[in-house]
């Protein structure tokens, strides 16, 4: 065990993206104070349901959606929006998307969809070779037979390898994946998500997954961020996070997990608007623990329902932002 | 309850079971373009019991959904038999045949988020079957459209909402509000949460487990997703090109499959707090077949990795493989009983919860 | 499928796509053959081109001169002129054959301005939106109410009088449809996930408007350029009917121009007004045709019967 971690290789520091409303609606807070660092060969699994804004937190990592507030850094240098910097960052920083048919151009063959980022950089080299080595490393061997292809010709897995394959041949540091397997069937996600592993093990590739998948998370990532509504509610290893979960937010959605013992906690509603976050702990509308009557007990009730709590920090330390966690932390200790 | 007369589908005598598919065979098109989508599948429900059918895209699971209502295209053949109460489906006639679709058994569709109607109101759409299949008057039936939709969760004044004002969850208990319409015997659900949300899956998969146990209903479940499906029906048909390949107690077939396809599909979501899915997710190789170039011999060899010689050549039947089990893998040993496979369901009722 | 493999490791990336050009090629004819109005617009189509592209050889570059004419004025069909004479002793049909080079021309020429302007406009309104897509849409909205004919005819007065003036004319009034349209395409292409890849791989505007709009947009084009085809014809005509074209070259309009200002309506000389106007008819109908069947080609979803 190294004394020091290695310094992140992509990091969000007090992030935060709003949307303005529509028409004079209200502002939608997406990403409302997220601190979420990535270490060189370390796969981060963000987790959230749909709204949490872990989709718009992805891509402003990679620089799509400007930030409104905070800062992202790469290899510890803010990232710069002007024309070039950013251009060049792409080169580092690659992203895979949830659906592989739409993510292809159908009029491009597979030699142009994996090609395409090497033109669009200038690449110098033997083009040809590039885009076959990027294929074979995806695993579609031998890569000659699928150059001539178009994506409608290739099964849901091959284009996601294909994908897969256009990011590579970049020969990026880190990939950020928005549900990589979701669309896929269900033989078919293994051999991704074993790609995703071989991938770090032998070019030292490092990953942020967006899923709402939980089972995923525990394939393949080091630590999971569980996000909701804007905020990450709870972070650390997988190990820990998923076999003994504090936040309620977490424990509920493991506790409706098919294969989970005990009762499952079933929250009501839908959930929640980003344009209407609720005042103190975020959660505390759909928490089963102050419905229980738990967090009065505990003494923590007024503060779950007036107290924001603070953004958890980037790094990998296991972190829950709770009341009721900590005060019971605080009586246990 | 407002009082709706919809047409009798009559009481089935004891025994029978609710849902009898015999040898089904359903093709698309025909001479040499002819697809085989269905190749021959035996299932049955019990009133009031609950199947789950695994499998992925172009096992032939959603054909045969929608072939037990004959909602199949002009261009598909059917062969076998459908006995719904001990009527043949594919023998009805046009009048019968409308009459039995919704009142006899009813289906909540794949991607319900699109099958419903963006310029009607909920209301409407829910009423619609309901003004069909009875001589309700339209007042009536917005009656019970109101009532249907508090069954399933939803607030009776939303009726008057459009779809594009409900989100995924809401959009999915309407569609399950339709599917009560009409007092059906049987429900089947392709794929009800598939495009869900962890939580809000639960909830549905909670509220059709209630309905379902309330009003004494048989539910055939379709997904991809095995451990739902374990977690929800009693019984699970794994299928495969087609086929069934693997059938028993919903429980025994996730944690225990004897076909190696099924055991493939349980492993592909793995269980969380299981050490040995850590870093290790395991898949197949290769890709679900393509129905219309299926492999020879058993359709599954060229992705097992069990395969022996043999396995290339000659196709598998379902054999017994356990107690009211039966898997189609020549790998597994017929068991010493000679008794033939019993009615399914029958001793599960008890010991299952 | 070696030989196919090998070819493809040793040719490299341009002749890979030249191969698939070829292929795609291959199955587009096959489809449009099945489709017999659009063969039979065809047929009509690749007729009369060779017939311009023969004329100097069928009727000879003499047939146009007026002091040279062979013919007496207005004489009826004979055997020698098979559609009688002008007002100058010519032979209408080799006019005929010789106004089919100027109408071709003329109509190829402007539909090609009107629908590269109106891409153009079209592709960057649908990719900027903003204040410029805005900006943009309202100029276009202004052209395409404003009359066509009107403006065409106050360009053609104010410029000189030449086959040039009239192609502009028609380029600059007609682009408007064209621009509505593939704006409507490049809004609905750019909603797609793999715009949305290009940019995260590092592409610019140019890349993404060139690699990935521009392509899925021109099935379209090309079905509006043969619609815009009939349309620069049929204007071009009138352009001529109406006096604005070039008076040295001979059109079918300007024919139509010329028997109209000989008297030929109320002399009955039939044979001097009904074979332009015929002709004029015929290659409109035959271009609409293809392009119909081009557009149910490449869109399936139209799905229009054959």
């Amino acid at each position: 065990m190294t004394t020091t971690p290695p310094a992140p290789l992509l990091s969000a520091q007090a992030l935060e993206v709003a949307f303005p409303g529509r028409r004079g609606a209200a502002t939608a807070r997406a990403v409302d104070g997220v601190d979420l660092d990535i270490r060189p060969g370390e796969i981060v699994a963000l987790v959230g349901e749909s709204g949490c804004g872990k989709t718009t937190l992805a891509r402003s990592l990679l620089g799509l959606v400007p930030p409104t507030a905070g800062r992202v850094t790469f290899g510890g240098e803010p990232l710069d929006y002007a024309g070039r910097a950013l251009k060049a960052y792409r080169k580092r920083v690659q992203l895979v998307l949830q659906d592989p048919s739409g993510s292809l151009n159908p009029r491009h063959t597979v030699y142009d969809a994996v090609a395409e980022g090497l033109r669009i950089h200038g690449y110098t080299g033997d083009e040809g070779a590039a885009v076959s080595g990027a294929l074979a490393r995806a695993g579609l061997r031998p890569p000659e037979r699928f150059l001539l292809r178009y994506p409608h010709e290739l099964s849901g897995g091959q284009r996601q390898r294909v994908v897969i394959a256009g990011a590579l041949v970049l020969e990026p540091e880190l990939i950020v994946a928005d549900e990589p397997v979701a669309s896929l069937d269900a033989s078919v996600r293994g051999e991704i998500l074993a790609l995703l592993l071989k991938l770090r093990d032998e070019l030292g590739l490092s990953a942020l997954v967006v899923t709402h998948d939980l089972g995923l998370a525990w394939n393949i990532a080091d630590r999971v961020a569980v996000m909701y509504l804007g905020r990450i509610v709870e972070t650390g290893d997988v190990e820990q996070i998923l076999t003994a979960p504090r936040h309620p937010y977490t424990q509920a959605l493991l506790s409706v997990l098919p294969e989970a013992d005990g009762e499952p906690v079933i929250l009501t509603g839908e959930p929640p608007d980003p344009s209407k976050v609720p005042s103190g702990c975020r959660f505390h509308a759909r928490c089963q623990v102050l419905a229980s009557g738990e967090a009065e007990r505990a003494g923590v009730a007024d503060a779950c329902r007036t107290k924001d709590l603070p953004v958890l920090e980037g790094g990998g330390r296991t972190q829950v932002a709770c009341h009721w966690v900590a005060a019971e932390t605080a009586r246990a200790v | 309850m407002t009082a709706v007369k919809t047409e009798s589908v009559p009481k089935p005598e004891t025994g029978q079971p609710l849902l009898d598919v015999r040898n089904l065979h359903v093709t698309y098109g025909s001479g040499a373009s002819a697809v085989p989508a269905v190749r021959g599948v035996d299932l049955r429900v019990e009133a009031g019991r609950k199947l789950g059918i695994a499998g992925e895209s172009g096992c032939g699971k959603s054909t045969l959904a929608l072939a037990l209502l004959r909602l199949l295209p002009a261009s598909a053949t059917l062969s076998g038999e459908i006995l719904l109460d001990g009527e043949d489906v594919l023998a009805m006639k046009g009048g019968r045949l409308r009459a039995v679709r919704w009142a006899g058994a009813s289906i909540v569709f794949q991607g319900a988020m699109h099958s419903l109607n963006a310029v009607h109101r909920i209301g409407d759409q829910i009423a619609e079957p309901i003004l069909l299949h009875s001589k309700a008057s339209p007042a009536a039936a917005r009656r019970r459209a109101g009532e249907l939709l508090e069954q399933v969760g939803l607030p009776a004044a939303r009726a008057d909402a459009y779809p594009h004002e409900l989100s995924g969850g809401q959009r999915q208990r309407v569609m399950i509000a339709m599917a009560l319409a009409c007092d059906p015997r049987l429900i089947i659900a392709d794929e009800p949460t598939t495009a869900l949300d962890v939580m809000i899956q639960a909830q549905i998969l909670r509220l059709i487990e209630q309905l379902v146990s309330d009003q004494d209903l048989g539910l055939i479940m379709i997904s991809h997703d095995l451990a739902v499906l374990s977690d929800t029906c009693d019984r699970l048909a794994v299928m495969y090109a087609g086929r069934v390949v693997e059938e028993g107690p919903a429980d025994q077939v996730y944690e225990n499959a004897r076909h190696p396809y099924g055991s493939a599909l349980s492993a592909a979501f793995p269980r969380i707090g299981d050490p040995a899915s850590r870093h290790a997710p395991r898949g197949l190789p290769g890709d679900p077949p393509d129905p219309s170039a299926l492999p020879s011999g058993c359709t599954f060899h060229p992705r097992c990795t069990a395969a022996l010689d043999s396995c290339a050549t000659e196709d598998q039947v379902l054999r017994p493989a356990g107690p009211s089990r039966r898997a189609a893998c020549v790998l597994v040993e017929p068991e010493a009983t000679a008794a033939p496979v019993p009615p399914d369901g029958a001793e599960e009722a008890r010991s299952t919860s | 499928m070696t030989t196919t493999t090998d070819a493809a490791r040793i040719a490299g990336p341009r002749a890979l796509a030249w191969a698939r050009r070829r292929q795609a090629a291959a199955r587009f004819w096959q489809q449009y053959r099945g489709h017999r109005t659009g063969v039979a617009g065809l047929v009509v189509l690749a007729v009369i081109a060779l017939t311009a592209l023969s004329a100097p050889l069928l009727v000879g570059a003499g047939s146009q001169s007026v002091t040279a004419a062979p013919g007496g004025p207005l004489e009826s069909p004979s055997a020698e002129f098979p559609l009688g004479t002008d007002q100058f002793g010519r032979s209408l049909l080799a006019l005929l054959v010789w106004g089919t080079r100027v109408s071709l021309t003329v109509g190829l020429l402007a539909a090609f301005l009107s629908v590269a302007i109106g891409t153009l406009v079209g592709i960057t309104a649908g990719h900027f939106k903003g204040w410029y897509g805005n900006v943009v849409m309202r100029i276009t909205d202004w052209f395409l109410v404003m009359p066509t004919l009107v403006l065409a005819i106050a360009l053609a007065t104010v410029l000189s009088r030449s086959l040039w003036t009239t192609i502009l004319a028609i380029g600059v009034t007609t682009w408007p449809t064209t621009a509505r349209l593939v704006r409507a395409q490049t809004l609905s292409v750019e909603s797609r996930p793999y715009i949305e890849r290009s940019k995260a791989l590092g592409g610019g505007h140019g890349h993404i408007m060139s690699r990935h709009v521009l392509p899925n947009v021109m099935p379209l084009v090309l079905a509006q350029t043969t619609l815009v085809i009939s349309t620069a014809i049929l204007t071009e005509a009138t352009l001529a009917f109406l006096g604005l074209g070039d008076p040295t070259i001979v059109s079918w309009g300007g024919l139509l121009q010329d028997a109209r200002e000989a008297g030929a309506v109320s002399s009955g000389n039939w044979w001097y007004l009904a074979p332009p106007g015929l002709a004029i008819a015929v290659v409109a109908l035959a271009f609409t045709l293809c392009g119909r069947t081009i557009e149910s080609v490449l869109n399936p979803k139209l799905g229009v019967s054959r």
